[in-house]
């Protein structure tokens, strides 16, 4: 089992490093770079949403906070080589944390509810904030960065691996917590609170360390954003849009599992930027992105993952009790991901 | 000095009248939380959505906002019953509040998207011939249309009242929100009035939405400022406390005024954060909020 997840991971780390290698178009390492931002993310979200249980609805927050300390920075500093705004981008990490961390003691005190109360407001209070403020972060004229000084044919690559580096990190953390006594708590904090406090389990930190890792991963894929896009508005950086495809993407993939952001934001950026393709407007885009989610939560409210696995035990099960050779039935569900995407048609309601 | 404490009247003023239209519109969202224990993210798109039919109305066929209530509160209410039958009925999980707080979220986008459609992005506002005049008594400017708002709150809050406290089914609403277990052993039938109390709570925003639209100019995504402004209310007034909730709006739509009178507009969204923190900090449950159960 070990061996095959080591393999797993070494095939997914290896195809990810060697992609723009091969000579992609420029869309395509565009597109590449908003997939691993959401998968980054998601799997950030997912440390507290899936494995806590702890809905936040304001990881944008975090997300344009990054992205205009970045902004904000290189108001005052030079870009010289092209690659001093990712070496501040740590900085970035540790103000999301920083900031973070009162929000969530206070927040995490209540349940889940309030929590997700708190950071929606959170996430709409900075928007309005960096609307209103307009001396610091330019208003609704934006904040302008520096332009990448990179060479044309290479542009994307500096900031897909930037992106990457985000997604590895996430996911190790997520791979480190799950064999640790931390995920062990996370795990108990989302089964029964009470009880998980009554045998002695730290939730208050365990709960407010884990918000804090996730915000600041987030916060710095918003400050490589902020730097790939060159301009950073308050409706874009602060866009409940961004926290609702965090929140999307892992419930799709599965809350709680280590692929299962990861295989939802491979499966959701595509699909969104089709939509955006075919549907033009942004309007109908909402529509139908809200659509997914409501198909999602209704049919599949446990993701793909989870869904899989159980049926996998299932055949499992089945093929034990009536003598067959159990190693065949393992093969056949790992093709079936996509087959189990809602289509995104229905989405008016 | 003078003219800060005239300022500061002026403020409160604006505050309270301003704050029986967010009592309205919080009274509709604590009410499906102390129901359902759902957090709806969609009351905010619901009142936005009120507001562009009366301003349709009114635009189109000439009909007084104020006039077109009960048409609107009709539909909206039509529309928070189907939203609760075909959205939130068959989440039968025991992480059901969870996803409930998501698929609220989901139809608010929903709406966004549709209202972006019908009504474009353009901000829009329902120009009544009454729109802009004012009484002045001592100085203190009072805006008819805010006058009419706060009134036409407290009567659409007053018929809630009686509709709670004197018809049967306000009593199975009651008794739903204090122990839906035993309310149900006692025969009400628990997911008629959680249908018929998500419409209900959608129904306050039709008022609410016809006097928003005199107030404040309004596009599909304003429904992002107000619902930050509402679960801020309700928290303070106490999850599932309708009294909580008018007296709590009161107090933050004051409080913002002021601070936005007193000091810059700039600072007053923020005013309802930091409303917030303090009160997670100090009381959890909110004024009126009970830690157990919900109190009407």
């Amino acid at each position: 089992m070990s061996i095959r997840s080591l393999v797993r991971g070494g095939v997914f780390v290896a195809a990810l490093m060697a992609l723009p290698l091969l000579g992609f178009e420029h869309w395509v390492l565009n597109l590449m770079i908003f997939t691993l931002m959401y998968a980054a993310m998601s799997s950030a979200w997912n440390l507290v949403g899936g494995f806590a249980g702890y809905p936040s609805l304001g990881h944008a927050a975090f997300f344009g906070l990054g992205a205009y300390f970045v902004g904000l920075w290189f108001q005052h500093h030079a870009v010289v080589t092209g690659y001093e705004p990712f070496l501040v981008l740590p900085i970035a990490g540790l103000i999301a944390a920083v900031v973070g961390f009162p929000i969530a003691w206070i927040a995490m005190r209540t349940r889940a509810d309030v929590f997700a109360i708190v950071t929606i407001t959170l996430l709409f209070v900075a928007q309005t904030l960096a609307f209103n403020l307009d001396s610091l972060t330019g208003g609704a004229q934006g904040l302008a960065m520096p332009t990448p000084p990179f060479e044309l044919a290479r542009f994307e690559w500096p900031f897909y691996y930037a992106m990457l580096w985000i997604l590895l990190a996430s996911m190790g953390i997520t791979y480190l917590s799950m064999r640790s006594k931390v995920g062990l708590s996370l795990d108990a904090i989302r089964a029964d609170e009470d009880k998980a406090l009554g045998v002695g389990v730290h939730v208050q930190g365990v709960k407010v360390l884990s918000f804090s890792i996730s915000v600041a991963l987030v916060a710095m894929a918003g400050g490589v954003w902020a730097y790939y896009e060159t301009f950073t508005y308050p409706q874009f950086a602060f866009d409940p849009i961004i926290t609702i495809g965090m929140v999307l993407m892992c419930f799709l993939g599965g809350r709680g599992t280590l692929w299962g952001p990861v295989i939802g934001a491979f499966i959701l950026v595509p699909g969104q930027q089709y939509l955006a393709y075919r549907l033009g407007g942004s309007q109908f885009y909402l529509i139908a992105y809200a659509g997914v989610f409501l198909l999602i939560m209704l049919l599949m409210p446990r993701g793909i993952l989870p869904t899989i696995a159980d049926r996998v035990r299932r055949r499992r099960a089945i093929a034990a009790s009536s003598e067959g050779p159990p190693p065949a039935d393992a093969s056949p569900p790992t093709a079936g991901p996509g087959s189990n995407v809602p289509v995104p048609s229905g989405g008016a309601a | 000095m003078t003219g800060s404490v005239h300022a500061l009247i002026q403020g409160v003023v604006l505050g309270i009248l301003t704050g029986g239209v967010y009592a309205l519109m919080a009274s509709g969202q604590t009410l499906i939380f102390g129901i359902m224990k759902v957090v709806n993210l969609a009351q905010g798109a619901l009142v936005i959505l009120a507001a562009y039919l009366s301003y349709t109305l009114f635009t189109s066929f000439g009909l007084d906002p104020l006039l077109t209530i009960p048409l609107t509160t009709v539909i909206m209410f039509g529309l928070g019953v189907v939203i609760q039958l075909v959205f939130l009925r068959p989440l039968k999980r025991e992480d059901s509040a969870q996803l409930s707080l998501l698929v609220t979220f989901a139809v608010a986008l929903l709406l966004e998207g549709f209202m972006s459609v019908v009504w474009k992005t353009t901000y829009r506002s329902t120009n009544t011939d009454y729109a802009n005049s004012s009484w002045t008594f001592w100085g203190i400017q009072f805006t008819v249309v805010r006058v009419v708002a706060f009134v036409l709150s407290l009567v659409a809050l007053g018929l809630l009242f009686l509709l709670l406290n004197r018809t049967k089914f306000g009593r199975a609403v009651r008794a739903t929100v204090q122990n839906p277990m035993s309310a149900e052993l006692l025969g009400v039938e628990s997911k008629r009035v959680a249908a018929l109390g998500f419409g209900l709570g959608a129904a306050t925003a039709a008022a609410a939405g016809s006097v928003y639209g005199l107030l404040y100019p309004f596009n599909s995504g304003s429904h992002y400022d107000l619902i930050s402004e509402l679960l801020s209310i309700v928290v303070l007034g106490g999850l599932g406390s309708v009294g909580g909730a008018v007296i709590a709006a009161l107090i933050v739509s004051t409080s913002s005024a002021v601070v936005a009178t007193v000091f810059s507009p700039t600072w007053s969204s923020f005013t309802f954060f930091v409303i917030l923190i303090l009160v997670l900090l100090v009381r959890p449950q909110g004024l009126f909020g009970t830690v157990e159960r919900g109190a009407l």
